[in-house]
């Protein structure tokens, strides 16, 4: 596929990996250089090409919390089951949401029990669904970063545009920088440098994450998904260490630019409002969520339909919180692999296909570096 | 979730929909926030809408670099090599200086 195939010339990878080993060998105070992916599909990618065996004793490689579904915070998944059980209501999400556990049970059980739970592979579906059944409510739980938020903006402008009566949308649509800023604010990990996420770049531009060599001195190289955009994202951002000079690099200029969509961020601004929101494993970080505006509110699924929602406690003993936050790793929580499995999954980071401890537990076969 | 795939467009229709082929399937898919994609081009696509339009030349520019990379490294690693064989030489001193 191009674009692609071109991306994962296993020949060019061994010389960028050799750069990279090179390069730190010839600085050994920077060994290991501990970097952080933001991206949940960085850290699903980096496993299956093999990365992290590669650069062992150079680079080390922790997850961040790229991962919409993970961050979630039960008590919103909360707030989306009830909705689903509201009579008339049609909830339609992606697929990933409904295996979630929330404090009691998931989309999917209740699903089982009688609630109509769809899963779409995008909002224009919710839209084809609220045409079909006139008679009932489509609400679209949406959740995602600021590459599926311009998606919902987009159905939610269509919606008006065409006086579509019965859609709406409970948002959980998130923002990363100031989840990064979180993570780097609290100082519970050491890090040297941060691979920005790649495809929510393509809406926010790579200046977006200009923050981190300015204010926390922090390089960050934005990054595609092949092994040739992780290794050259990650050379440059040994290279920004070894020469103590922290820039932002964007690696996957074929599809981020400087500035990002200026079109999808004309759309999330002109549906969405910047407020706070809760982030599993985080509690609530302030202008991190995206809330639909007043002028909205008949599209806003949270002021249609008031539910009551219970305050809810995360699951006992389950590390996830700190897996989002990149302090520990899967293997450090006693659930992980014993309890929690992918079959049977006691937080959310088990449950996304890019979540971290589903990519340890997928992987853990090939991984050799554990005691 | 943020999973988005380079897709080329094959048509587009009257309200800005494209047709593609994703997985050896037809879809319509958005081009609400790439107005400026034609056929022909390729975008990447996220959950059935166009987010980006992709840059080729921006994408030959990469390997262009990784193309270079991979000569530089190739002519260290046959300096190192040498270097072995003739440990002590001066050329092979000089030439491990020049490694960064």
């Amino acid at each position: 596929m191009r674009f692609i195939d071109e991306f994962r010339d296993p020949a060019l990878a061994r010389r960028l990996v050799a750069q990279i080993q090179r390069e730190v060998a010839a600085h050994p105070a920077i060994r290991p250089v501990r970097l952080m992916e933001f991206c949940g599909g960085h850290t699903h990618a980096i496993f299956r090409f093999g990365l992290r065996q590669m650069l062992e004793g150079d680079v080390e490689m922790r997850s961040g919390p790229g991962c919409p579904v993970c961050v979630t915070a039960a008590q919103d998944l909360d707030h989306a089951m009830a909705m689903a059980e509201v009579p008339d209501v049609i909830l339609a999400t992606f697929g990933d949401m409904v295996r979630v556990p929330g404090s009691h049970g998931s989309l999917q059980e209740i699903r089982a029990e009688g609630a109509d739970v769809r899963i779409v592979y995008s909002p224009l579906d919710a839209i084809g669904l609220a045409h079909d059944h006139p008679d009932r409510e489509v609400v679209f739980l949406g959740v995602g970063f600021e590459t599926t938020a311009p998606g919902i903006a987009a159905a939610i402008m269509q919606a008006e545009q065409e006086g579509m009566p019965n859609l709406s949308v409970l948002s959980l649509h998130k923002l990363t920088p100031p989840a990064m800023c979180a993570i780097l604010d609290a100082g519970e990990i050491a890090l040297d440098g941060i691979i920005g996420p790649g495809h929510v770049s393509a809406v926010i531009g790579s200046n977006a994450w200009q923050f981190l060599p300015q204010r926390y001195g922090m390089a960050c190289a934005v990054a595609g998904f092949e092994p040739l955009d992780l290794l050259s994202a990650i050379a440059a951002l040994v290279h920004a260490v070894a020469e103590g000079e922290p820039q932002v690099t964007n690696t996957y200029a074929r599809s981020v630019r400087p500035e990002g969509n200026l079109v999808a961020q004309h759309m999330l601004g002109s549906v969405f409002d910047v407020g706070p929101a809760a982030w599993r494993g985080f509690g609530e970080i302030a202008d991190s969520g995206l809330h639909i505006k007043p002028s909205l509110a008949h599209r806003d699924a949270a002021k249609r339909f008031p539910v009551h929602v219970e305050r809810v406690n995360e699951p006992k003993g389950c590390r996830c919180g700190e897996v989002l936050r990149g302090v520990v790793n899967p293997e450090e929580c006693a659930l992980f692999r014993r309890v929690c499995t992918p079959r049977n999954p006691i937080g959310p980071c088990m449950v996304s296909a890019e979540g971290a401890c589903a990519a340890y537990y997928q992987y853990a076969e090939v991984i050799d570096d554990r005691p | 979730m943020c999973l988005a795939i380079p897709t080329q467009v094959k048509a587009i229709d009257d309200h800005g929909v494209a047709t593609v082929e994703l997985g050896g399937v037809a879809r319509q898919i958005s081009l609400i926030m790439t107005p400026e994609a034609q056929v022909g081009d390729y975008v990447l696509v996220h959950t059935g809408y166009a987010i980006a339009l992709m840059d080729p030349d921006e994408a030959q520019a990469s390997l262009a670099t990784f193309a270079e990379l991979a000569k530089i490294q190739d002519a260290l690693e046959r300096e190192a090599s040498t270097g072995d064989r003739f440990a002590g030489t001066p050329s092979s001193a000089a030439s491990a200086g020049v490694e960064r």
